[in-house]
């Protein structure tokens, strides 16, 4: 399989990515490179093989229902550039 | 001629649930705290944190899977549901995808006295985005992210409904539901259950779903079905003009009663999920299974059916007092506490006491009268000591009061009048003071009994026992 020049910009969108315009070809062809190595790995009998959807072979940990955050709002909005009113200030969004 | 044209509707639920602290992280899941007060590391996103899987939003979920006959996912698997958005910090949502937790169910439910069966495709755990406040911010978004990382349980229902009237039918059993289970506490203001619909329109008969459109947000039962009334009607003018519909999502704006365009689903639709590398696989044992069945309270439907047989109750009083689990404990509670005939206590609860309520704009368990109050004056209704009209005045009293009926009653001096010389000597007395009448009355005139019994109740302060004053009025009159 391989990804075009639109492809590309179009994935770069979605993750928000900037990337340099001489740059596109590259990134078409080692990306179309790992799709490749996936359609020959696809090619293998997996009949019966239950899909994996975590490399560890464990179960999840779970944790009580309790509440052991303190208030740390004073330390967070240190490290961020606007807040106001208790709240972080962002680029207006209205969808 | 017109074509008949049918709706087919699909509800997605999300159901906050009533967890202490979050789906991931140990933060307080509590309304209304101050703005970021309740969002910690793992909240923010910041780097080098860890998702740690709540074990009661996991019980919530299966205890919800169960209640609706639902396979429950032996294993099942979260998944990142990428996206970019301010109220979400780590730019994806831990949802679930292709393995949900809860798999195919169903509920019943009720519409012009038919019964149907409407499928749940599904419910998935995930966590809640925080809030952006557009206010103005020197044209600057505020960010609150108290709410984000709040376990939520997404119910999907098949594409079962056909009108606006069954969407909302299934929502309030749905509500009624996670309420009976204690999972969610339903709170609609406060945004614990919040529905988007899909709705599309074919003609009647045809097999393949019409262009479906994704109505968001819509946070009253009201508004669904006015929300859902509105799309029908515009999908059937754009398509009767010869039109297509687009495939989108839109906004109901209950000021307008319209719904507006909001994005086009396509492109927000690559959200490119994949299993979340940091949480492992969810199982649930047969064991743990087991022991949340043996905790299940009795359902609605279940406890409907009960009352009904138990109590002697028409369906409509039954559904009423078992709409919420806290007024069908308080009416049991009742016919227990007074002793008095189940079907009084029903029309008292279902009447005066809801009646109240409504007015006040309480819920149940706000009510000023607690059920061993109630039942104390029950009481004394159904010994004669006041009649069922003075019974409404003193619930009056009980209601702006933390007296009991018989500190009441006795205050006000309410006991009933049934010394039977007593009535007679009023009545004479206003027999003597109103000849005139009298004589219409035996001239034929019966509607002139009631000017007599209006007469008596009203020197009594209404506390003479009224079958008693019609008896000695018939006797005295026919003289």
């Amino acid at each position: 399989m391989s990804l075009t020049a639109t492809d590309v910009k179009k994935i770069a969108y979605l993750a928000r990515l900037g990337i340099a315009e001489q740059d596109i070809e590259h990134y078409a062809q080692d990306l179309s490179g790992i799709l490749d190595l996936m359609t020959q790995m696809g090619q293998l009998d997996t009949q019966g093989v239950q899909p994996m959807s975590h490399p560890l072979d464990q179960t999840q940990r779970l944790r009580p229902d309790q509440v052991t955050e303190t208030d740390q709002r004073g330390n967070f909005q240190l490290i961020a550039p606007q807040t106001e009113a208790g709240l972080y200030l962002v680029p207006k969004v209205i969808e | 001629m017109h074509t008949q044209w049918e709706a087919v509707i699909g509800l997605e639920i999300h159901t906050q649930l009533a967890t202490q602290s979050k789906i991931f992280s140990g933060a307080a899941t509590a309304y209304g705290a101050e703005p970021n007060t309740q969002a910690c590391a793992v909240d923010l996103g910041l780097p080098g944190v860890l998702p740690v899987l709540n074990q009661e939003a996991v019980r919530m979920a299966v205890t919800f899977g169960l209640a609706i006959d639902a396979e429950i996912a032996p294993q099942s698997v979260f998944a990142r549901k990428n996206y970019f958005y301010p109220d979400l910090p780590k730019g994806y949502q831990i949802s679930q995808y292709e393995l949900p937790i809860v798999g195919k169910g169903h509920l019943d439910i009720e519409v012009d006295g038919q019964s149907k069966r409407i499928g749940v495709t599904r419910a998935h755990l995930e966590e809640d985005a925080g809030k952006s406040l557009h206010e103005d911010f020197h044209g600057l978004s505020g960010i609150d992210l108290n709410r984000a990382g709040t376990p939520l349980l997404e119910i999907v229902s098949d594409p079962d409904l056909r009108s606006a009237k069954e969407a909302v039918a299934y929502m309030r059993k749905l509500h009624e539901l996670v309420r009976y289970l204690e999972i969610c506490d339903g709170n609609m203001q406060e945004g614990s259950f919040r529905c988007d619909a899909n709705v599309s329109v074919r003609p009647k008969g045809q097999a393949e779903y019409g262009t479906r459109v994704e109505i968001k947000n819509i946070n009253s039962f009201k508004f669904v079905e006015k929300a859902i009334n509105h799309e029908i009607e515009r999908h059937i003018d754009v398509l009767e003009s010869g039109g297509k519909i687009v495939q989108e999502t839109r906004l109901y704006d209950a000021n307008k009663d319209e719904t507006r365009s909001m994005r086009s689903k396509e492109e927000a639709n690559d959200y490119r999920y994949f299993p979340d590398p940091d949480l492992l696989p969810v199982v649930v044992t047969e064991e743990l299974k087991q022991q949340i069945l043996a905790t299940l309270p009795e359902l609605p439907e279940a406890k409907k059916q009960r009352f009904a047989a138990q109590y002697g109750l028409d369906a409509e009083t039954a559904a009423t007092l078992t709409s919420s689990r806290e007024l069908a404990d308080y009416y049991e509670n009742l016919v227990k506490l007074s002793g008095c005939e189940a079907k009084l206590c029903g029309n008292w609860v279902c009447g005066d006491l809801l009646g109240a309520l409504n007015k006040a704009g309480l819920e149940i368990s706000q009510c000023p009268v607690q059920s061993e109050r109630l039942a104390g004056l029950l009481k004394r209704i159904a010994d004669n000591t006041i009649s069922g009209k003075i019974g409404k005045q003193v619930f009056d009293k009980l209601w702006n009061s933390t007296l009991s009926a018989d500190e009441i009653i006795e205050q006000e001096g309410l006991v009933q009048i049934t010394d039977t010389a007593a009535i007679e000597a009023i009545i004479d007395a206003i027999i003597a003071a109103n000849p005139g009448q009298v004589e219409q009355y035996r001239a034929g005139k019966d509607k002139v009994f009631g000017f007599f019994v209006g007469q008596a109740m009203k020197q009594t302060q209404g506390k003479a026992n009224p079958d008693e004053v019609n008896k000695i009025l018939r006797a005295k009159l026919s003289n």
